[in-house]
């Protein structure tokens, strides 16, 4: 098919004797949103991890753009600039202001001049609303805004895909939706995005596709997002959905 | 007690200050550097280097400083290795606090998060660039408050420093005492002084200490 | 290639004497902890009071503690205080005392750290249990303190042994007086004698802590 930005084939993940994965796939194709949900422990953040390089994998490959992420230490440090992640939580740097914690790896990763990327980064901490906490440190910001702020330093490396794990799992409610009022606008705004989440209601106004893991396994995935909230197919599915309400 | 006495002794304290402080210096820089080098090399696991280091840092935290300083100044020069009293001061305090400070640093870096290592690692940095711009900035601070309990503590065991014939201030009040007899003017002045060199060190630790605290960074 | 001296030790008792030297040094090392860790416990409960005046005091005899090295209070009690009350004391019991003194802040402090790192949402909960204070310290807080003192007061011991080594200065015959002599007294048959004897001193120091020093950070990791 055309356009598939990145591939996952034959992927086998183990730790140790327990597999998570023995043979998944995923295709996500450029300016697709992929939505995963299911279980806590079905492997959702293992996968993330996966693509990026950061666990190893025990067979099959990955592919962005074609390319094998192979975690060897040139090639890996190369895809992971296209692949952009986004941590429960927030990982900012706590020693660097907000603001050098945005210009550091484009600086000294990609090299780029600093008026350039320092006048990007202000621009999309306009767009979240926190330029004017550009100087603070991370520990002065609520958690939706470190969150905040870690969206803006992935987007300033200009990634082909987002990752996102759980970002919003250790908030606050009141401020979950700042963070998913972000990520919808990424989406409108033609972003590839891999994001694995437990809001279900973000879930569906977000996804292209929707994927319900389970084991490790693809119980069910739609292309119709309301649908499959609406009407999940699988009994499995239906179980899990039911857990988010009280009714 | 008679205080024209403690005037007179005065200039004498005051170059031994000096030389302690000469000295002091000295071994303490030897000790930072060793410190961060063997820290660094037991937390990348660079093999055998790390089995040495651990064996050095092991040694070091496990024997007196008077005893190691004995060995470097009257053992060594029979297998014809001779270093002046000064020098074995400095190497005897540097090789101590490297063994101590090796281990605060170390401590300072497990303290950081796998984690941070891996949102570095997403942003597409290279090993060396995650432990130069992540890890370490936040190991050395939060190794701060160590560092400056290292730091008093190798200033207090340079009073060891008069058992191998340096003229610090153990060994100037000694030897005013043997000579005159003035015990209480002596050691008046010995307490003063180490007041004097050790009081602004703890004072300044403490302010640091608490100004860290408050700037502390942590999520 | 030359002799390195380490012969003399096996001449007569010469190793005997030096073993006998490092007891004296480890015997005002153990009763000084002894004491100190009695002393401390009780220090260390006082630090924790909300008194102010109490904790005033405590803090400058802890900032004295901290930045006194330890010889300094040796001469201070040894030659000062003789000089200025006239009492007699032996070398031996103002080791002892100033080893005590600062021995007990040392795990006064460690108390007072541990007591002070239990939540306070313990107290609370137990309290919520219907506990009485009394029965909240005894059932809940020391429990969970002293696996973390344990670790810490074994480490003690090592840093007391190795401060001992200080009482040379004040003329008592440890291991390291009776190497100098076993040293002079051979200084004709074995001149290297000094690199031999004092590589021994070394080593046995490094074999008395070591073991303690491990079996600190072994217990430490394992009750963490």
């Amino acid at each position: 098919m055309e356009n598939v930005l990145l591939s996952v084939r034959h992927l086998r993940k183990a730790f140790g004797e327990h597999a998570i994965f023995e043979d998944f796939n995923l295709d996500v194709h450029k300016g697709e949103v992929v939505v995963i949900i299911g279980p806590s422990g079905c492997g959702k953040s293992t996968l993330l991890r996966c693509l990026n390089g950061l666990e190893p994998i025990q067979g099959g490959e990955i592919l962005l753009d074609g390319e094998k992420v192979l975690r060897d230490n040139t090639s890996i440090t190369k895809m992971r600039q296209k692949i952009g992640m986004v941590f429960q939580s927030y990982e900012l740097f706590p020693h660097k202001t907000i603001l050098k914690n945005i210009l550091l790896a484009p600086m000294k990763v990609q090299k780029r001049p600093r008026a350039e990327v320092e006048a990007e980064a202000l621009k999309l901490l306009q767009k979240v609303g926190l330029a004017d906490r550009k100087d603070d440190y991370p520990r002065q910001l609520s958690g939706g805004q470190k969150q905040r702020v870690a969206i803006v330093r992935a987007l300033c490396m200009h990634p082909e895909i987002l990752l996102l794990d759980e970002i919003t799992a250790a908030l606050d409610p009141e401020m979950v939706r700042e963070v998913l009022d972000v990520v919808l606008s990424l989406a409108r705004a033609g972003s590839t995005m891999v994001i694995v989440t437990h809001e279900m209601n973000f879930a569906r106004a977000i996804a292209d596709r929707i994927l319900f893991i389970e084991n490790g396994k693809v119980v069910e995935q739609s292309d119709n997002p309301k649908a499959f909230f609406a009407h999940p197919v699988t009994a499995r599915a239906r179980d899990f959905l039911k857990s988010f309400d009280y009714e | 007690m008679d205080f024209a006495v403690m005037k007179a002794y005065l200039p004498r304290y005051w170059e031994a200050l000096l030389l302690t402080l000469k000295i002091g210096w000295q071994g303490v820089l030897l000790a930072l550097a060793l410190g961060i080098a063997c820290a660094v090399v037991v937390h990348l696991k660079i093999p055998v280097l790390r089995r040495i280091v651990g064996a050095y840092i092991a040694l070091f935290r496990n024997t007196p400083l008077l005893v190691q300083l004995f060995f470097l100044y009257f053992a060594l020069p029979k297998i014809g290795i001779r270093i002046s009293a000064e020098v074995v001061g400095s190497l005897g305090l540097g090789l101590l606090g490297g063994a101590y400070m090796a281990e605060t640093f170390r401590s300072g870096l497990e303290n950081i998060a796998p984690i941070q290592t891996e949102s570095a690692q997403s942003l597409g940095m290279n090993p060396v660039q995650v432990f130069g711009y992540v890890i370490l900035p936040q190991a050395v601070t939060s190794s701060v408050p160590g560092l400056l309990a290292n730091l008093i503590f190798l200033l207090k065991e340079t009073s060891v420093f008069s058992t191998i014939s340096l003229m610090d201030l153990m060994f100037t009040a000694k030897d005013l005492i043997g000579m005159y007899a003035k015990t209480i003017e002596c050691l008046t002045l010995l307490v003063i002084f180490y007041l004097v060199m050790l009081l602004p060190v703890s004072i300044l630790g403490s302010w640091l200490e608490r100004r860290l605290r408050y700037a502390e960074f942590g999520n | 290639m030359p002799s390195l001296g380490i012969e003399v030790l096996f001449k007569g008792t010469n190793f005997l004497r030096l073993l006998g030297g490092l007891w004296v040094a480890v015997r005002i090392s153990l009763i000084s902890v002894a004491i100190s860790i009695v002393l401390g416990i009780a220090v260390g409960m006082l630090m924790t009071a909300k008194r102010k005046l109490l904790k005033a005091v405590f803090r400058i005899y802890l900032e004295i503690v901290r930045i006194m090295p330890q010889m300094v209070l040796l001469f201070v009690v040894y030659f000062g205080t003789t000089r200025v009350f006239g009492w007699n004391l032996n070398a031996e019991t103002a080791a002892i005392l100033v080893f005590s003194f600062w021995g007990t802040t040392e795990m006064g402090d460690l108390v007072r750290g541990a007591l002070q790192s239990i939540p306070a949402i313990q107290h609370e909960s137990a309290q919520a249990l219907g506990m009485n204070p009394l029965q909240v310290y005894v059932s809940v807080i020391l429990p969970q303190t002293v696996r973390r003192i344990i670790p810490l007061s074994i480490n003690l011991i090592t840093r007391m042994v190795k401060t001992t080594s200080l009482v040379v200065m004040i003329g008592i015959v440890e291991v390291l007086k009776v190497a100098q002599q076993i040293i002079e007294a051979n200084r004709r048959v074995a001149p290297n004698a000094a690199f031999g004897v004092f590589a021994v001193v070394f080593l046995l120091y490094f074999l008395i802590c070591w073991p303690i020093s491990r079996l600190a950070g072994y217990l430490e990791k394992r009750w963490s």
